[in-house]
């Protein structure tokens, strides 16, 4: 599950350390939890150890995670491999995590993985050839209102179609980075045409009173 | 103290007791898996679902406290229905291969299954496989088998204190194992193999040899190191197949180390099975008459002081016996049962003992480690001084080299100059202790530094009415019973080091040696060499005479381990070939020497032994040992101690003939990788 992506070969490297960079994080990170208890830093040091290699985890990145939290390395390995958001192996430079739970699937998600499959030439689970982009199915992203969406590494594109989604690949291609957010241009996830709630200022009674509630009754 | 009803029984539980202890106590059993009385409770099988009245859902009983007032059925059928779910879940990917899987017959789900199992599957879909992982030389995995239970992992972290074990990824991929493949670096990996309740944890030794009910059971003692673990034989015609732990919670609680189970392949192994005689620098194979007769007509000629023997590790209570009768009816006090010369004498009991016993390691509250390594010297003592770390943060400090152990140790120094580094902190605690191991007594200076840790003890409160905090933690099982008989050199007698000494200088003719390999055989000059033994292992290899003697699952023989707890050994399978019981050796020898022993069965023996030595009789107790003043104050070698064991799987003639023990230290040493499945494949063939 964990090792979703496949397509790009890959070795583990021998070494790893945080920059001085990530390190300076990652003892942010640290500092948030009392003496003892360090362990509980474990999700954001994996985290920023992912975001300095490039997107994925290698082993030796969690061995680094391991000794500078005191934990047997065994214990990281088993956060890590738990969580689908850590890439065991290397993914493409635009990840693309496609929702195709319920509601982004009634909404046209098929579209939408049948739009990333025709313009990639690659299915769900594997790279293109240029290590440029990486398919994955993921469950509900918790953005249903705006479905369908994907989340292209760390930002959501959301209200796609086929050619939408076509169109956020090409521009993705050249080296764009098209906005992130409804690809339909509304804002966040506010009525798609006009507004449709809330159009008027209800009159209001005195607090309290009876009149008050048997009003909003009678409508 | 709450109060429940169990299945209309009422009971009373110790506070903190679980809904399943309570039904244990009131003689219910509950099916369970995950579950283990001595590991941590995971409650993730759900097996030991029950109903309690006036509860919505039938709850896990191992993790359900006892409350007062609570009304529990255990066979009512909303739980019955309850498990027979549970259990449908638990075979849906478990693969019905009982027939080639070697826990057959001794499966928990095997069994369980009887009861709660349906005799069809309604689950169409594909069962899940997972790769078998590579766990080294003693435990063969077949993960397909696996139900999750968790016990593995919990052993690991919490006993054996190697945190290798875990749970990598989730739901329905969720797999157990190392992740990074490799050996697991723990002396109780076997015990992986009994925890685990189905077959995906077997033994890779014992893989596809023999089913458990095909085997003779017996109940003994194992004999290869000096903790006395209590043990099952499992035993088919001559050969002794297994070994498993048996229940002592005062000394090995349900646990072994992997030497005690997986070193029985030596005892098939470079076996001594028919009398041999030196003739023109080769031995030859001659009968019991001749051997006996050769080396009779040489005792017979020799006189007493230049005759001497020595015991060494494996040795049984009688074997010693009689040869110190024997040796003293030719007026000679050149006997030693300390072939490596640790500097322990038998005048006050309490100087060589555990007399805080293992479990009294409970009690205590801070260790100080004097040149020892419990890991290996007694891996046992140590998962006690880890358990009692683990309940209360157990105190522990080292004096030696850096030890890999499996609790946070304080590294005092490396020598005997450290000793005293601690004393405020023993004098602080309420029960401290002091274990002195053979790296500090096997030294030159070794009775200086007892005197030391002696005077320490009683400095720091260890020794009074109600404790004894001062330990000897020895490293063969004949020590103490060798001791306990006084096998050490008489007035005017020689120790070990002088009777080789003798030896080179041509003052020693005879020497007889019972089982001691451990001596430096090619210091034993011109000497006339007779070895008793079972093991084809340095001794045997410099003797003139060999009489082939049995090994500890081939004899009715008592050990006393290193709490001073005398213990019966009994036979599992007879000696192979002419090997006879090591008394019974002695005991004819000695008739056709013409010093006929005043014995003639092994009760008359014993019975002798007990009237002078009446500790020994006092079988499977700990007879506390007076204080008294022992070791020898004198200057002290400030070089630092050197631990007596480095291979932990090799420490014996058993050990070293075991090819098992010799992979184990093998992909311990880093030189071989673990052969992948062990060569024996499960499902696949």
């Amino acid at each position: 599950m964990s090792e979703a992506v496949e397509g790009l070969p890959f070795e583990q490297p021998a070494s790893f350390a945080f920059t001085p960079e990530y390190l300076a994080k990652a003892q942010a990170q640290i500092a948030k939890y009392p003496e003892g208890r360090q362990a509980s830093a474990v999700l954001p040091l994996l985290d920023l150890a992912q975001r300095q290699n490039d997107n994925w985890l290698p082993r030796a990145a969690m061995d680094h995670v391991a000794h500078l939290l005191g934990m047997a390395p065994i214990r990281v390995y088993e956060v890590a491999t738990f969580y689908t958001m850590f890439n065991l192996r290397p993914v493409g430079q635009h990840l693309f995590q496609i929702c195709t739970t319920t509601p982004c699937w009634l909404r046209g998600s098929d579209q939408v993985v049948e739009a990333c499959r025709k313009k990639l030439g690659v299915g769900i689970g594997q790279t293109t050839p240029d290590g440029k982009f990486s398919l994955m199915e993921v469950e509900c992203l918790g953005a249903c209102v705006n479905a369908p969406i994907i989340q292209v590494n760390d930002d959501f594109y959301e209200d796609l179609d086929g050619p939408s989604t076509e169109a956020l690949i090409d521009a993705l291609s050249r080296g764009e980075k098209p906005p992130m957010g409804s690809v339909k241009g509304r804002q966040t996830s506010a009525p798609e045409h006009a507004q449709k709630t809330l159009l008027e200022v209800p009159e209001r009674s005195a607090p309290g009173t009876q009149a008050g509630a048997g009003d909003r009754n009678a409508e | 103290m709450p109060k429940l009803t169990v299945n209309g029984i009422e009971v009373e539980t110790p506070p903190g007791a679980t809904v399943l202890q309570a039904c244990q106590m009131a003689g219910v059993e509950v099916p369970h898996f995950c579950f283990h009385e001595r590991l941590a409770i995971a409650g993730n099988c759900r097996m030991c679902l029950v109903e309690q009245e006036k509860a919505s859902k039938p709850v896990a009983s191992c993790a359900m406290p006892a409350a007062d007032g609570m009304v529990i059925h255990t066979d009512s059928d909303k739980a019955k229905k309850a498990r027979k779910g549970v259990m449908e879940f638990l075979l849906i990917n478990h693969p019905l291969d009982c027939p080639i899987c070697d826990q057959g017959g001794e499966c928990d789900l095997q069994d369980q299954a009887m009861a709660y199992g349906f005799d069809r599957g309604r689950f169409e879909e594909n069962k899940r496989a997972v790769k078998d992982k590579e766990l080294g030389p003693l435990v063969k995995t077949s993960m397909n088998r696996c139900i999750h239970c968790t016990r593995c992992i919990r052993f690991a972290t919490e006993i054996a204190g190697v945190e290798e074990m875990g749970a990598t990824g989730r739901g329905e991929s969720m797999e157990i194992g190392t992740y990074v493949e490799k050996a697991l670096t723990s002396e109780l990996s076997g015990n992986l193999v009994d925890v685990c309740p189905v077959g995906a944890l077997t033994s890779k030794p014992f893989a596809f040899v023999a089913r458990p009910w095909e085997m003779k059971k017996i109940e003994s003692v194992d004999a290869l190191d000096a903790v006395g673990s209590n043990i099952r034989i499992d035993a088919r015609g001559s050969q002794v197949l297994r070994v498993l732990p048996r229940l002592n919670e005062d000394i090995n609680e349900e646990w072994i180390s992997d030497k005690t189970r997986f070193a029985i392949d030596g005892l098939s192994r470079r076996r001594l099975d028919r009398p041999f005689i030196r003739k023109d620098g080769k031995l030859v194979e001659v009968s019991w008459q001749d051997a006996l007769e050769t080396v009779a007509s040489m005792m017979k000629r020799i006189p007493g002081e230049r005759m001497a023997a020595v015991a060494g590790d494996l040795v049984d209570v009688e074997a010693m016996y009689a040869l110190k009768a024997l040796m003293g009816s030719f007026g000679s006090g050149n006997i030693d049962c300390r072939p490596v010369g640790v500097a322990l004498d038998p005048s006050v009991r309490a100087g060589y003992l555990f007399n805080t016993t293992i479990a009294g390691i409970e009690q205590a509250d801070a260790c100080l480690l004097v040149g020892t390594n419990p890991r290996y010297e007694a891996a046992l003592v140590n998962a006690r001084i880890r358990k009692r770390y683990l309940k209360t943060g157990f105190k522990v400090a080292a004096v030696g080299p850096k030890l890999d152990a499996t609790f946070p140790v304080e590294q005092l120094g490396e020598g005997p100059e450290a000793i005293d580094r601690w004393t405020e902190t023993l004098k602080a605690a309420k029960n401290p202790m002091v274990i002195i191991g053979q790296g500090a007594l096997a030294r030159p200076d070794g009775a200086a530094i007892l005197a030391r840790v002696r005077k320490l003890a009683e400095e720091t409160g260890m020794i009074r009415e109600d404790w004894n905090g001062f330990n000897v933690l020895h490293t063969a099982a004949a020590q103490v019973g060798g001791l306990d008989l006084g096998f050490v050199p008489g007035k005017g007698g020689r120790d070990t080091a002088a009777i080789l000494k003798g030896c080179e200088a041509g003052e020693i003719e005879l020497v007889y040696l019972l089982g001691a390999d451990e001596i430096d055989t090619s210091r034993l000059g011109k000497a006339f060499v007779v070895y008793q033994g079972h093991h084809g292992d340095a001794g045997a290899k410099r003797a003139d005479v060999i009489l082939p003697g049995a090994a500890y699952t081939e004899k009715d023989a008592i050990y006393v381990n290193t709490e001073g707890r005398p213990q019966l050994a009994r036979r599992a399978v007879f000696p192979p070939g002419d090997a006879r019981e090591d008394w019974k050796i002695l005991r004819a020898l000695s008739d056709m020497a013409g010093k006929k022993l005043p014995f003639d069965s092994l009760p008359q023996l014993r019975k002798q032994i007990v009237e002078a030595h009446p500790v020994i009789g006092a079988v499977d107790a700990v007879t506390p040992a007076a204080w008294g003043n022992f070791g020898k104050e004198g200057p002290v070698d400030p070089a630092a101690f050197v631990y007596p064991i480095e291979d932990f799987y090799r420490t014996d003639a058993i050990g070293r003939a075991s090819p098992t023990m010799a992979e184990c230290a093998a992909v311990k040493a880093g030189v071989a990788p673990g052969t992948p499945m062990g060569g024996k494949t499960g499902t696949h063939g």
